[in-house]
């Protein structure tokens, strides 16, 4: 006599919590997950669409270009072009599952296993979710931010607001601060945080210029200049990758409700840091995490036959790598990935090969899988995790290899292959491939002179020649300057030599 | 665990941001609608519409890497063959380029394509455009639902209790189910003490019999019973906000070709579906005329055929005749437009100017004229004798206008024209 948790493909609540009791004890059990309490809810494919558009957050402020997202998705999504994930969900505490109303039931046990246990671990027990988010506040904060925006939508007019918030979304993705010990996570209300700026700005303020007696001689001058030239790099803390953060604290210009917008889309930009780094891992946790449930659960007579086709199916074309020739290519999938590369972790364990034993002697053979993969899931990111754990099997699987493209030459050139002279060339190259300080650009502000002409100016470090976009960065750059309120040089320099490749300058519009 | 059933939540919740980006992109949206109304059928014109447009508002610009300098490593999975040392075309475009980047290749280009609901569509479609004269919109019109008298209910409140009904289902229950009535009862007492009198026991038992049977129905059987409880009904009817009759005159003489008909329906049907967004009622008289006028329906209006003379003069009597039999001018929003080739018969155009200005136009929200097709004497190019007559007419009133229209892509403009706010003739 089956015991089977669910006959029918629709589902129920009755169903879902039944399920989610079969799944929790498995995922808790058997492999010793630490998860936030969750909470699942269901929503409708508009609701999804909702949720895409506002960068997946259950609330967030207003504006235009969540509006063009979702005219873009839904026309994709009412054509058939494109179909919607089954769940999303949220790093918060409690975490918040979304999942579909269209769901077949197979589909929700899925997905409770995916998200509500393997997401959901993910972010309680990842280092970088640990040090950069704080789960049980954020729900709280994107309210404050809603408010806020809302508020100063009423006060200074849709478009004031709208302009701040189109400058700083362009410069979201050097709203970051790449170090732990810059960022204060103390929880302060604006007002605090308005006092504490203004502080900061006394404590900071250059007061040379009056105080020191004029002295004739010139040399004595230019030491004066470069003390100054000195201490101003040190009273603005440059130089800055945080540009956000940068012309928050220092822009001549700005009210405090403007810095206050700007800090909103810095925070939610770090926010979302650590998920930029560990995308591959997330999913691959999830994945993995998934798979070993729904497999435990079918061993204890718990799933239907088909119920495991229809999940073997879905599974299936979620870990689908496309070769690089293929026309639905579009890089590396980080499922796919992700959960080969997990899944031999805990091949490696339990039935090592020689080549296991010689590439990762500490765990070859160790039998215990599941703790190692919890700690990989705490300790590491995609990056480093790449650079420990990808093994040759692997490789070969994927049959990875290497290029070197320039972009001058009409051809690619293969540098390695999946075999003994290429193992550890692909392996770094693939790492870096995943590090988020080599995929984006490298921009800080090196100078601004705040006595003066005002001039802002930033540096871009060019790696390997790679130049940014041209017509991309003088808008991006235009953006900066509205910010500013002055010029603002952008140098691009040569990393290796300091040579400046190329300059953009831009002009506040009034 | 929580389970939380959203799926009944507030719909739109991303409604403020599409409006923000709509307000953002509007410029665009609107151009790219008169390019979209000038060539879909006219028909059609009411319902939703995927639109590309192309505009600065909605660029979203970053800092990311150019693609055409420097030097990229990466690693592409899926080698069948290749060794170190080979070389391999590149793919034309970003196709098979590492996935570190997600930056769409051409730029310049800021195409966008959404789909725009039925109701934004009309909205940015009727924007520019404003009624003019809209100084019937009449008090009455701004009263919100009004409670209108719609029969009887068995349950409401105590203060809509109608007391005729209950009374009459109460009697006639009453003398369907025989009670008795105060009457009976007091005319039985007297019997019973008249029989007493007289020490007629055995009558006196028996009507004392019938006394308590009779006190026992009327115990039994209320006066007024549950069931015979009437209230008066309401239902509350939308007040129309203002209420508007369109007018549709047109020349039916043989000189009028499908053809020509055709175009002269387009305009109709944007004038109905212009008058449908500012009205809540909005009624259609379809006039036809020759040399005699009548009111047609629809079908006969724009395909039946007739043969005759053309007197212009003779629709505006029918319109006239109509308007005071059904649109009292106090009530009603009076629209009317005129289609015609131009021709009429030169003994009837003092008549028809007349008409026009004296019964006509007084009573019109706004007077159009079409003038569909083109005149000609010989090789030359004139005024028709309508166009002639009606000219006049127009620098004097400025609820008057009267446009050409030759061709179907000509209509939408002339109809903007008509009816943006400000008159181009004037």
């Amino acid at each position: 006599m089956p015991n089977y948790l669910y006959e029918s493909a629709e589902w129920t609540f009755d169903l879902v919590n039944k399920a989610y009791d079969a799944v929790e004890e498995v995922a808790l059990g058997d492999l010793g997950l630490n998860v936030y309490a969750n909470q699942i809810e269901i929503i409708t494919s508009e609701q999804m669409l909702d949720a895409y558009s506002s960068i997946g957050m259950p609330l967030m402020y207003r504006h235009w270009s969540y509006g063009k997202r979702f005219a873009q998705e839904e026309l994709l999504y009412r054509k058939g072009h494109q179909s919607l994930a089954y769940e999303m969900v949220i790093n918060s505490d409690p975490c918040i599952n979304y999942i579909m109303e269209e769901n077949s039931m197979t589909m929700q046990v899925l997905v409770l296993a995916h998200a509500a246990f393997g997401h959901n671990h993910f972010f309680k027990n990842n280092y970088l979710f640990q040090q950069w988010t704080r789960a049980d506040a954020i729900i709280d904060y994107l309210s404050y931010a809603k408010n806020f925006i809302s508020d100063c939508e009423e006060k200074y007019g849709l478009e004031e607001v709208e302009v701040v918030l189109d400058n700083s979304h362009a410069l979201m993705r050097q709203g970051v601060s790449r170090y732990a010990g810059q960022m204060s996570r103390k929880s302060m209300t604006p007002e605090q945080r308005f006092k504490e700026r203004r502080r900061y700005e006394e404590e900071t303020y250059n007061d040379l210029y009056r105080t020191l007696p004029h002295q004739g001689s010139k040399d004595h001058n230019l030491v004066l200049e470069k003390q100054q030239a000195q201490n101003v790099q040190l009273a603005l803390g440059l130089p800055e990758e945080n540009l956000l953060l940068f012309l928050e604290r220092h822009s001549p210009k700005m009210k405090d409700w403007q810095r206050e917008i700007l800090s909103i889309v810095r925070t939610i930009s770090q926010y979302f840091y650590p998920q930029r780094h560990t995308k591959m891992m997330n999913e691959g946790c999830a994945t993995f995490v998934h798979y070993e449930i729904m497999n435990r659960l079918y061993d204890k007579g718990l799933l239907s036959e088909g119920a495991m086709i229809e999940f073997c199916h879905m599974h299936s074309s979620v870990v689908a790598q496309p070769s690089f020739k293929h026309k639905r290519f579009s890089g590396i999938n980080p499922y796919a990935l992700g959960f080969a590369m997990m899944c031999d972790i805990k091949r490696i364990c339990e039935d090592p090969t020689d080549e296991d034993k010689d590439w990762f002697p500490d765990i070859a053979g160790g039998g215990d899988a599941l703790t190692i993969l919890r700690n990989a899931w705490a300790e590491y990111r995609d990056e480093s995790f790449i650079l420990q754990f990808l093994s040759p099997n692997v490789m070969r699987d994927f049959k990875l290899f290497a290029v070197d493209d320039q972009a001058e030459k009409p051809v690619m050139k293969v540098r390695a292959i999946h075999n003994d002279q290429g193992y550890r060339e692909i392996r770094q190259e693939l790492a870096r491939q995943y590090d988020v300080a080599y995929q984006e650009p490298d921009i800080q502000v090196v100078d601004a002179d705040l006595n003066g002409n005002r001039r802002l100016v930033l540096s871009h470090r060019v790696r390997d020649g790679i130049l940014l976009d041209k017509t991309e960065c003088d808008r991006t750059l235009q953006c900066l300057a509205q910010l500013w309120g002055y010029r603002v040089r952008l140098l691009e320099v040569e990393s290796q030599s300091g040579k400046t490749l190329k300059t953009h300058d831009a002009l506040p519009m009034p | 665990m929580n389970i939380l059933d959203r799926r009944l939540n507030p719909k739109s919740k991303s409604l403020g941001n599409r409006q923000r980006f709509m307000r953002r992109s509007k410029a665009s949206i609107q151009e790219a609608i008169r390019e979209a109304v000038k060539k879909r059928k006219i028909a059609d014109v009411e319902g939703g519409e995927k639109i590309k447009i192309r505009t600065k508002s909605l660029r979203e610009p970053i800092f990311v890497y150019g693609r055409n300098a420097g030097r990229r490593d990466y690693v592409l999975p899926g080698n069948e063959s290749y060794q170190p040392g080979d070389e391999i075309p590149k793919p034309k475009s970003g196709a098979g380029g590492g996935g570190s980047e997600g930056s769409p290749d051409g730029d310049g280009e800021d195409e966008f394509v959404f789909m725009l609901s039925r109701e934004e569509f009309m909205d940015i479609f009727f924007e520019e455009l404003k009624l003019p004269n809209l100084i019937k919109a009449k008090l009455k019109s701004m009263r919100s639902p009004l409670p209108v008298r719609a029969g009887y209910s068995v349950d409401g409140p105590p203060s809509r209790l109608n007391q005729v009904r209950t009374m009459r289902n109460s009697l006639a229950r009453r003398i369907a189910l025989s009670r008795p009535t105060p009457k009976e009862i007091s005319k039985l007492e007297d019997e019973i003490l008249d029989a007493d009198e007289d020490a007629d026991h055995d009558r006196a038992l028996h009507l004392r019999h019938e006394a308590e049977r009779r006190a026992f129905l009327m115990k039994k059987i209320a006066y007024i019973d549950p069931l015979d409880v009437r209230y008066n009904r309401y239902e509350r009817v939308p007040q129309p906000m203002t209420q508007a009759v369109m007018f549709c005159l047109m020349d039916a003489s043989a000189s009028m070709t499908e053809e020509l008909k055709d175009l002269a329906k387009r305009f109709y049907i944007l004038l109905h579906l212009f008058l449908n967004r500012h009205y809540n009622a909005v009624d259609i008289v379809f006039i036809r005329h020759t040399s005699t006028a009548a009111e047609v329906d629809e079908e006969t209006f724009f395909y039946g055929r007739e043969s005759g003379g053309t007197v212009v003069s003779s629709a505006f009597e029918e319109m006239q005749k109509i308007v005071k039999a059904r649109y009292p001018v106090e009530d009603w929003n009076i629209y009317a437009a005129q289609a015609s080739d131009g021709h009429n018969f030169l003994d009837d155009m003092p008549r028809t100017l007349n008409h026009l200005t004296e019964d006509i136009l007084p009573i019109c929200q706004y007077f159009a004229y079409i003038e569909v097709g083109r005149h000609s004497v010989g090789f030359t190019e004139t005024d028709s004798p309508l166009w002639q007559g009606y000219k006049a007419l127009d620098e004097a009133h400025s609820h008057f206008a009267m446009r050409r229209v030759k061709d179907q892509s000509e209509i939408f403009p002339v109809f903007h024209d008509l009816f943006s706010g400000t008159k181009t003739a004037a």
